[in-house]
């Protein structure tokens, strides 16, 4: 059976600037929906850039200047008159993690709560939903009202997942997700994951090569600014696409 | 210089300079942080020596506290403060008023809003108005503030509440914005982040994320400003009217404490009640800004729990 694949993003000429410093050079690639996209290569690469131009955060970068266009379901990015409902379809799990210092029900029900939601029994449902899906309820479901930020690492870090899925987004942003927390943890994160695809598209950065080849349906590998080459996972990592950069990173020569 | 080699012996009986600088330096380190407290203490010792024996003997407690009477000097005296203490308070919550929504706006437009030039140039207005002196500020009570008071409000004084409270929050002001906004500097821009990131407008952002983070700096910030007004001495003198009168509008002159002290102090003979009778005052003070210094101290710690370990 072939899989119809329906483009989510169609990034095309991306330029990411900050002053004189070039961070990405005119990337063009699409991103599939329902798949878990990832962006590998090593620091400095223009990731993260990346993930900022698509919810806008450049709009509150000083000297951050974005060219070329992102389409989010064919509309560009930019053509949206009103940002916050852009970025309220596109969760965003940070690298490091940030519990808001606000009991764990307030931080998964602070986003419903600025869209307008009041009902209780609505909130609660959508609290409990969240949690669940990124593996924390069980653990949380006694003190939903003690401090988000009190949690340990790899808990807080699930929180923010629960917390990104609160507005139901069609895209998850995960940003190197995995370096302050624990590889048990990592592992239960992965796995939630590998669930979340089938409902929502998925963009993973991160350092690790072995996290991409696990999770990813395709990967892109950026190297100082610039795209190198993107395809399945699988085809890249067997190097039937071919760069001597790329198969020198994934050896871990560099990086 | 080469190291000499030496036995494990000696080497670990032996004192090098870095041993001695760095007892020396703990010890003016030390100095330094008790000489805080010995002020304190002999601050009050001072002011307890001169005041608190007379407050506790000869004078009439009940009398201090809850006559409206002032009349040290009259052939039969009286030192009621009450309303030498409701003019404080009456000017103190005044100049609030002004001061709170004030500083608390400038804060958050110097910390949130406002970028390069313009952040850096009100910073350093900010401050600078923080560094007129307090007898700058009664003249312009004086000699603005009074008649622009009497034309606009059709009353006879215009050293009143209202000037004082006005030129009081003016002063107060500054150096509350500009703690208020270290506090709100001292907010993570990982929480602003993540909350744009769930799609939170800036005022949301600010309202539901900032402004919350940052509660135990902003009410350090008003404290500050309320203990200010408790102490200021000069422009109060000069804008209330010093005039012993318990308002009942914020067009009576008042007299506030610390300008009764000043204006009578160097009047009064050594020694006699009326001397005695100031510092009593002195006291009171010092315990009005003990007890908002430990309010604040309280909230600070009853506030630590809605912090949690990352901030």
């Amino acid at each position: 059976m072939v899989k119809r694949r329906v483009k989510k993003l169609e990034v095309h000429d991306l330029t990411i600037r900050y002053g004189d410093k070039v961070a990405l050079h005119a990337a063009s690639f699409d991103v599939y929906e329902n798949e878990i996209f990832g962006i590998i290569g090593p620091a400095g690469s223009g990731k993260t850039s990346f993930l900022r131009a698509l919810n806008r955060m450049n709009e509150m970068t000083p000297g951050m200047v974005v060219t070329g266009s992102i389409k989010f379901d064919g509309v560009d990015v930019n053509d949206w008159r009103d940002v916050y409902a852009l970025r309220s379809r596109i969760g965003v799990v940070f690298p490091l993690p940030v519990g808001l210092p606000l009991s764990i029900y307030e931080n998964v029900a602070l986003a419903p709560r600025l869209s307008g939601i009041k009902s209780k029994a609505e909130l609660d449902e959508i609290v409990e939903r969240c949690l669940t899906r990124a593996a924390l309820f069980d653990e949380v479901k006694d003190r939903l009202n003690s401090l988000g930020s009190l949690l340990s690492g790899g808990q807080q870090q699930r929180l923010t997942i629960a917390r990104a899925l609160s507005q139901a987004p069609q895209i998850l942003l995960l940003d190197e997700f995995s370096i302050a927390v624990d590889p048990v943890t990592t592992m239960r994160i992965e796995d939630v994951l590998k669930e979340l695809k089938k409902e929502v598209t998925i963009i993973l950065v991160t350092n690790l090569v072995a996290q991409a080849r696990r999770l990813a349906t395709r990967t892109a590998f950026f190297l100082q600014g610039e795209l190198v080459e993107v395809g399945d996972t699988e085809d890249l990592f067997k190097r039937k696409v071919e760069d001597n950069r790329t198969t020198e990173y994934l050896e871990g020569r560099f990086g | 210089m080469s190291k000499s080699i030496v036995s494990t012996e000696v080497a670990a009986n032996a004192r090098g300079s870095a041993w001695w600088i760095d007892q020396v330096a703990r010890i003016l380190v030390l100095l330094g942080g008790i000489s805080a407290i010995v002020f304190v203490l002999a601050i009050f010792g001072f002011v307890a020596k001169e005041g608190l024996g007379y407050m506790l003997g000869d004078l009439d407690l009940v009398e201090f506290f809850t006559s409206p009477e002032w009349r040290p000097t009259a052939m039969e005296p009286n030192h009621g403060i009450l309303a030498l203490l409701v003019g404080t308070a009456s000017v103190t919550g005044l100049a609030m008023l002004i001061a709170v929504p004030f500083s608390i706006g400038a804060a958050i437009f110097i910390g949130e809003f406002a970028t390069g030039k313009t952040r850096e140039i009100l910073k350093v207005l900010v401050e600078l108005l923080a560094a007129i002196p307090s007898v700058v500020w009664g003249f312009i009570g004086l000699s603005i503030m009074n008649p622009l008071i009497i034309e606009v409000f059709d009353v006879p004084v215009g050293l009143n509440v209202l000037n004082a409270g006005v030129i009081l929050g003016l002063m107060a002001a500054p150096i509350m914005t500009t703690i208020a906004e270290d506090a709100l500097k001292a907010v993570p821009d990982g929480y602003r982040e993540a909350a744009e990131a769930l799609g939170a407008t800036r005022w949301q952002v600010i309202f539901k994320v900032v402004l919350p983070s940052a509660k135990k700096g902003l009410v350090a910030a008003v404290l500050l400003g309320v203990g200010r007004g408790f102490g200021e001495t000069m422009a109060v003198l000069m804008a209330t009217g010093h005039s012993v009168n318990l308002p009942t509008s914020p067009f009576d002159s008042v007299r506030a404490m610390t300008a009764t002290i000043a204006a009578e102090l160097g009047e009064t003979a050594h020694g006699s009640d009326h001397y005695k009778v100031l510092f009593a005052i002195g006291i009171t003070l010092f315990f009005i800004t003990f007890v908002i210094n430990m309010a604040a101290d309280i909230f600070v710690r009853g506030g630590l729990k809605m912090s949690g370990k990352n901030s």
